[in-house]
């Protein structure tokens, strides 16, 4: 039985721009900035000095509170500043600044092939201390939504290999290149949750992914590969949650409430890596595509690449390149300053030419054609929240329910009238109390 | 490698960073393409006053509405075609007898009182085009009830003014209507390809439904509000339009004639003055056909179309807010509080 969510959209998926490239390690670069808070919760607490000398996987930010977790440098080199430097979304981030001097020294690694016999505890603490984070693009700390609370038991485990946003392929080439690693990882998990079913969604238009992947899980019976038909935002946990399973996250509510833990495949993979080689957080792969990028590309990149370095790598911009963005097209931060660092919730670069962001600027009146009503994938009423906020009546936007959106851009996407419906709700949303 | 743009000139702007092509301009040019055959088809029927009424029509809808916006220092909109439809609609409802103050008198009061006294396009309560009808129709009673023969038809070939179907129907019974044609086909078939007196672009029904398919083909409109108005309208027109009691009346007369063809896919499907949601959109159209019917079997105007629809006009914000969709997770999470 096939579900799916309500609404949705289907933007041309671009995907053939990089998803033939293998993946391959990008030049590491000169040095790295590596932001002290690249997750959802506190930032961490300084662990280095100016001056000193680090080897690649050297804690330099301590986590703070349960809801956190620790940075690491991703080179070998000296710290030669901790300062506040600008992030993906434009944001000072307090950071630490690593010159790389090459040496790729690392720090020693604990491999332990018998891994299977670790307690929960152990294993528990061993994603903690790598730093994992969801990879997705929310980067909410892996170790705290593997540690549930006791009256929210999980039941069912979704590995998202949605990649839902356009252009994105990262995920696809690393189920392509990593299956195996990604079913023991996911394993991993399943015995963390102490859980017996875990579902592996993947969109239809990867399917050589959904081949491999299932594959991979053949020996599994408590592992099972799942095929979505395309539909834009179905990597979004409640969307996933609905249309793997059929089960509603309550509104405001955790995928923990209908005993649903999703993580993305690349998170599955970062686990395993942690507890078999004791590999903390330090790469990750990225994608590198748009129309105004000459060689798109799969990178596997260090955690605090400056971006320009990225750009650099895959041949530069073309003459039509007009707007760098941080993650997908749909949910993505637009660039001012190249010189802001990879972390480890980003999840491509793209170069879009200036065709593709024609629309930007003027907007015109909502017609109330309803469009926006029959796609949103939350049930709102787009229209209205966007009427609300543009006419300054914020407080009346919450009784179309503004804090429901979770800003997934499908409302934006179709409306005719090009209103930035998005930004209207994000500027509702910082002015009103829930 | 050339690098034409440097990072200061990047384009910063908020997500989504791409948008589909449609835009509400091509969807109101494209409504306004869908009413050319039935405009033509008036102007064949009724000859050149036909285009006069039509060209005064469009042509004082965009001076007002460019006159209005220049005069208030707003951005001028009437690139977005809006002031044309409204214009060519305006001009589509109007008897081909009207002298050409009518035309100009009905196209300001819908686009300066109807519309941008609201606030513009989107803001806008009511149907412009149909409020500039209903103006000049109450102004005007005796102008706007003065029907002509269709010239190029071989039919009412006499008489040069006539009643229009409906008022024969209203007034005389469907015998006497039948009488003119000699036999149903006959009858049929002229009110189908628009060989009637009526409205200058309401007659032809091949015309209008052709324009209506290519809107519904582009998804520009749905189904939603033409088909439970009309089905509706016709289901009680059958039970209750009928001479010899119930279930006796002729649906597909009642839906040939009058302007419910042109009002049902044109004019009750305006995006702005009707429901958004779709199943407000069926209670919507219901209200249309059955205030339609209601006006033609026991009102006091042989058509009533346009007082229906702009009376539903009202409720489309109530009706709106009555349907919108649960948020989701909304009962489930009713279900854990308690």
């Amino acid at each position: 039985m096939q579900f799916t969510f309500k609404g949705g959209i289907h933007p041309p998926d671009s995907k053939e721009l990089a998803r033939d490239r293998a993946i391959r390690r990008a030049r590491a670069p000169k040095q790295v900035i590596i932001p002290l808070s690249q997750h959802i919760g506190a930032p961490c607490k300084l662990a280095v000095e100016i001056g000193q000398r680090v080897k690649v996987g050297e804690v330099v930010g301590t986590p703070e509170g349960f809801v956190s977790a620790p940075v690491h440098s991703s080179v070998s080199g000296k710290v030669i500043s901790v300062c506040d430097y600008p992030g993906v979304t434009g944001k000072m981030v307090s950071s630490v600044v690593i010159e790389n001097d090459f040496l790729e020294e690392w720090i020693p690694l604990s491999d332990r092939p018998d891994y299977q016999s670790l307690l929960i505890d152990q294993l528990k603490h061993m994603v903690k201390d790598a730093g994992i984070v969801g990879m997705g693009g929310a980067a909410f700390p892996t170790h705290v939504k593997l540690s549930p609370p006791a009256e929210k038991p999980i039941d069912v485990v979704i590995i998202s290999g949605a990649e839902c946003e356009p252009y994105l392929t990262a995920d696809y080439r690393v189920m392509l290149q990593n299956a195996r690693e990604i079913i023991e990882g996911t394993k991993i998990i399943m015995m963390i949750l102490g859980v017996t079913e875990t579902i592996i969604g993947i969109e239809d238009n990867k399917p050589e992914a959904i081949e491999i992947m299932t594959k991979a899980a053949a020996g599994e019976p408590q592992i099972s590969v799942l095929s979505l038909p395309v539909k834009y935002p179905q990597g979004a946990e409640k969307m996933l949650i609905k249309a793997a399973l059929n089960r509603t996250v309550p509104e405001r509510g955790l995928p923990m409430d209908v005993g649903v833990l999703v993580l993305n495949i690349s998170t599955a993979m970062a686990v395993y890596e942690a507890v078999r080689y004791g590999k903390p957080l330090v790469e990750r792969v990225i994608t590198v595509s748009g129309e105004g990028i000459n060689y798109p590309a799969n990178l596997l990149v260090k955690v605090g690449i400056p971006v320009s370095d990225i750009i650099e790598e895959c041949g530069g911009f073309k003459t039509t390149a007009a707007k760098v963005i941080a993650g997908g097209p749909m949910m993505g931060f637009a660039l001012s300053d190249l010189s802001v660092p990879v972390t480890k919730g980003t999840s491509g670069i793209l170069v879009l030419p200036e065709d593709g962001v024609a629309h930007a600027g003027e907007f015109r009146n909502c017609i109330r054609c309803g469009r926006c009503i029959e796609i949103c994938p939350m049930g709102l009423m787009p229209s209205m929240l966007s009427v609300t906020s543009e006419k300054g009546f914020y407080e009346m936007s919450k009784e179309y329910n503004l804090f429901d959106c979770f800003e997934c851009g499908s409302c934006t996407y179709v409306c005719p009238s090009k209103r930035p419906i998005v930004q209207l709700v994000r500027l509702a949303k910082s002015l009103v109390k829930p | 490698m050339e690098r034409s743009r440097d990072q200061n000139r990047l384009i910063v702007s908020t997500s989504p960073h791409i948008r589909s092509e449609e835009t509400t301009q091509h969807i109101v040019w494209s409504v306004n393409l869908a009413l050319l055959p039935a405009a033509l088809m008036g102007i064949y029927f009724f000859g050149p006053m036909a285009a006069a009424i039509i060209a005064v029509s469009i042509t004082t809808a965009v001076l007002c509405e460019y006159g209005y916006q220049k005069a208030l220092k707003k951005r001028v909109t009437i690139d977005d075609g809006s002031a044309v439809l409204t214009g060519l609609l305006f001009g589509l409802t109007l008897p081909p007898s009207v002298p050409l103050y009518i035309p100009f008198v009905g196209s300001f009061v819908a686009i300066v009182l109807a519309k941008q006294l609201f606030g513009g396009l989107g803001f806008n309560i009511f149907n412009p085009a149909l409020i500039g009808r209903a103006f000049v129709q109450i102004s005007f009673p005796k102008l706007m009830t003065v029907w002509l023969e269709p010239t190029a038809a071989f039919v009412f070939i006499d008489a040069k003014t006539t009643a229009t179907p409906l008022g024969i129907l209203k007034e005389e019974g469907l015998q006497k209507l039948l009488e003119h044609s000699g036999t149903y086909l006959n009858l049929y078939t002229n009110m189908l390809f628009g060989h009637r007196p009526g409205s200058l672009g309401e007659t032809s029904v091949v015309a209008l439904l052709m324009g209506a398919a290519f809107l519904l083909y582009r998804r520009y409109i749905s189904w939603h509000i033409p088909v439970s108005f009309l089905s509706t309208a016709g289901l009680l027109a059958w039970v209750f339009g009928g001479s010899e009691g119930l279930f006796t009346g002729d649906p597909v007369l009642h839906l040939l004639s009058g302007g419910i063809i042109l009002s049902a896919f044109f004019m009750a499907t305006d995006y702005v003055t009707s429901p958004s949601i779709r199943k407000g959109q069926i209670i919507f159209g219901i209200g249309c056909g059955f205030l339609t019917m209601l006006i033609r079997l026991k009102g006091g105007y042989p058509e009533g179309v346009m007082f229906a629809i702009l009376l539903m006009n009202c409720f489309s914000p109530l009706i709106d807010r009555s349907f919108r969709s649960n948020v989701f997770g909304a009962a489930e999470r009713k279900g854990l509080l308690k």
